[in-house]
């Protein structure tokens, strides 16, 4: 218990400094949102400072800072300028259709890997293994900037995709069954983009740690058992090989809110990708530091959720934990 | 011996595509600015051998474009004329490496322009764009690995040499630094400097946002190794005979470190390269009349260039080499430091 206690407690620690580092640089920001308004002559000076006042920009970092936390506190992060309404809800909407595509895409790219990886590190050095790895090595030299982009182009020269949106204009006509093609359409081009990108690092990892314990002594002891091969490497060998996996998934499951940024700009989709950038270009402050906390939060949250399946899989790490 | 080999073969191939790049002025048929605007979007030009009567010629040479009759950005080959390709023609002036004065280009023609790989909205040509924007995006991504291996050198060196709570401070910064996704702390950073800006600020602010990002990862290497340095015989032999701290880590520590840092460089690079395409591409980096990798990328964001005007997505190919390069270049370098291979692993057959 005590373990995980402290688990939690660094998690609280790394998301305060986030926090409290993306207010310093906000402190650094020349200029801020009410900005262009100065140069606009039918606003009057006293306007501008009036709704600098209203937004609290001309109290000092450290009451800003106080001020923002206890809104935190209360379960709300602040308010954006250019939306004006809070920015929790805001956030909220945008971060649904993040996790639509994003879960699918991870859930996808696991069920893809674990057989691939394990099919791999069984025939190591061998034909399959050789022409896995060369794919996998061509698919990392890909940046996902360029894979995004190229196969936008494909989709739009075939005709076949939509590109761009959750769903088409006519949603609201359509029948369920319609209604999910289309979803499941729109979603197509993004999904694949992510599956690619995050696929090859995924095999990698499947295959190293695979390999490693196929060497061990108890899996020979096992296979002269007469136990099958296919029962021997996803039932004694996967399980053995979980440990550094675990974490990965950890990983995978942490970068849900963070790592289809630039995929959801270039196939516009309306996650929360374009949100956090069209507010950067706005100084739209509290967005940006609301997504980025937002996102944050998921990621300590995957690294403790990989803690806590690592302490529940691993006797090991039970007993280490429990001796402290 | 062979991984030696592997090694020098690498860092061949990667300063050859620096090479090629870095004499950009002489590899790029024309100035990256100069416009032709009677040329928008013209397609690549096909380089011919054989003409339209079944002749063979010796000199490559290509047909000029003409508009197809009642269109306005469609293009055909007007077979009537031929234009030779020149090579190592004078055309325009421009200083190779910034300083040598020079008008000798690669390839040129007397007449009509060559478009390689193409024109862009202004018919500027893009197989010049992509060189001289390789020249920007790459400087772009080694000096921020420079800035990265700058900070990371000097915070893990002062955390793993004088320990202490310096250490343990100096730490739960970098797992912060680790924690944050790249490209939101990118973007942070961003969002909080200038948006208008010349282009030469902006290249400098690019530098200093990228080379902010990512010295943690470094840092913490660089501590290990120090750590474990600090307490080798050498160093604590000169530390007896009165060396001071700064000569110990200059002398003897620093060096124990290259290796490391020569790995986290191969690294470093294209990812850093791969976030100024990402800046600019966003109109957060490198604005025109400048051209970059990234913001080459730009005009794929209207839907009618996507459409229409393929060519428009070739800078994006152009970083994929690099990336190959960098990749096993860094492969190659961690193999030289820890020599444990799986591959060569006498594995055990399943099957």
């Amino acid at each position: 218990m005590l373990y995980f206690l402290r688990r939690a407690l660094h998690a609280v620690f790394l998301l305060f400094g986030v926090s409290l580092l993306t207010f310093l640089f906000s402190a650094l920001t020349p200029g801020n949102y009410f900005d262009e308004m100065r140069m606009n002559p039918q606003i009057s000076p006293e306007t501008v400072a009036a709704l600098r006042a209203q937004y609290q920009l001309d109290r000092p970092l450290p009451i800003r800072y106080a001020h923002w936390l206890n809104a935190v506190v209360h379960g709300q992060l602040g308010f954006s300028f250019a939306y004006n309404s809070p920015v929790a809800p805001l956030l909220w909407a945008r971060a649904r259709n993040t996790l639509l595509l994003t879960v699918t895409a991870t859930f996808l790219a696991w069920l893809l890997a674990l057989p691939l990886g394990v099919w791999s590190a069984a025939k190591l050095g061998r034909a399959p293994d050789r022409v896995l790895s060369s794919a996998t090595a061509a698919l990392l030299v890909i940046p996902d900037l360029v894979l995004a982009l190229g196969l936008l182009i494909l989709a739009v020269r075939t005709g076949r995709f939509p590109t761009g949106g959750l769903v088409s204009v006519s949603f609201d006509e359509l029948s369920v069954l319609q209604k999910l093609r289309d979803l499941a359409m729109h979603m197509a081009l993004p999904v694949l983009a992510l599956v690619l990108s995050t696929l090859p690092m995924l095999v990698r990892h499947v295959r190293a740690s695979v390999a490693e314990v196929l060497n061990a002594p108890f899996l020979r002891a096992a296979l002269g058992h007469g136990i099958s091969h296919r029962k021997l490497l996803y039932s004694y060998a996967l399980r053995a090989a979980a440990n550094p996996l675990i974490s990965l998934f950890g990983f995978s499951v942490g970068t849900l809110l963070s790592g289809s940024l630039l995929v959801e700009v270039v196939m516009s989709w309306p996650g929360l990708g374009p949100l956090l950038l069209e507010s950067i270009l706005a100084r739209d402050l509290y967005v940006v530091i609301g997504g980025v906390l937002l996102s944050m939060i998921f990621l300590v949250g995957g690294n403790f959720f990989a803690d806590v399946l690592l302490y529940l899989a691993d006797p090991r790490i039970r007993t280490a934990a429990s001796a402290k | 011996m062979k991984q030696r080999h592997k090694l020098t073969k690498w860092l061949v191939v990667l300063v050859a595509l620096h090479g090629i790049v870095a004499a950009a002025g002489f590899f790029a048929p024309y100035d990256p600015t100069e416009q032709d605007r009677e040329r928008p979007y013209l397609p690549p030009m096909h380089v011919h051998l054989m003409d339209a009567q079944g002749h063979l010629h010796l000199r490559p040479f290509f047909y000029p474009f003409r508009l197809r009759e009642g269109s306005f950005d469609q293009y055909e080959e007007d077979t009537a004329q031929i234009v030779p390709i020149k090579f190592f023609e004078r055309g325009t002036r421009y200083h190779l490496l910034g300083f040598i004065p020079s008008r000798l280009h690669l390839i040129g023609t007397a007449s009509t322009r060559i478009y390689l790989l193409g024109s862009d909205a202004y018919g500027r040509d893009q197989l010049s764009r992509i060189l001289y924007g390789g020249q920007v995006s790459l400087l772009a991504g080694l000096l921020g690995a420079g800035v990265t291996l700058l900070l990371g050198a000097l915070i893990g060196m002062a955390a793993g040499y004088y320990g202490g709570w310096r250490d343990e401070l100096l730490m739960r910064i970098a797992e912060l630094f680790l924690a944050l996704p790249w490209l939101y702390l990118l973007f942070a950073l961003r969002a909080f400097l200038p948006l208008a800006v010349s282009p030469l600020e902006a290249f400098l602010l690019v530098v200093v946002v990228i080379g902010m990002v990512g010295w943690a990862r470094p840092a913490r290497l660089v501590r290990g190794v120090v750590l474990s340095v600090k307490e080798r015989d050498f160093v604590r032999a000169a530390r007896g005979f009165g060396a001071s701290d700064f000569y110990l880590l200059r002398r003897h520590i620093l060096p124990e470190t290259a290796s490391v840092l020569l790995t986290q460089a191969a690294i470093l690079v294209p990812q850093f390269v791969l976030a100024e395409m990402t800046l600019s591409f966003l109109g957060l980096g490198v604005p025109e009349p400048m051209s970059s990798w990234g913001n080459l990328l730009a005009t794929l964001q209207q839907y009618n260039v996507l459409v229409s005007y393929w060519w428009m997505y070739l800078p994006a190919l152009a970083i994929v080499p690099f990336f190959l390069g960098y990749l096993s270049l860094a492969t190659a370098l961690q193999e030289r430091t820890s020599p444990y291979k799986m591959e060569e692993k006498t594995s055990w057959n399943l099957s």
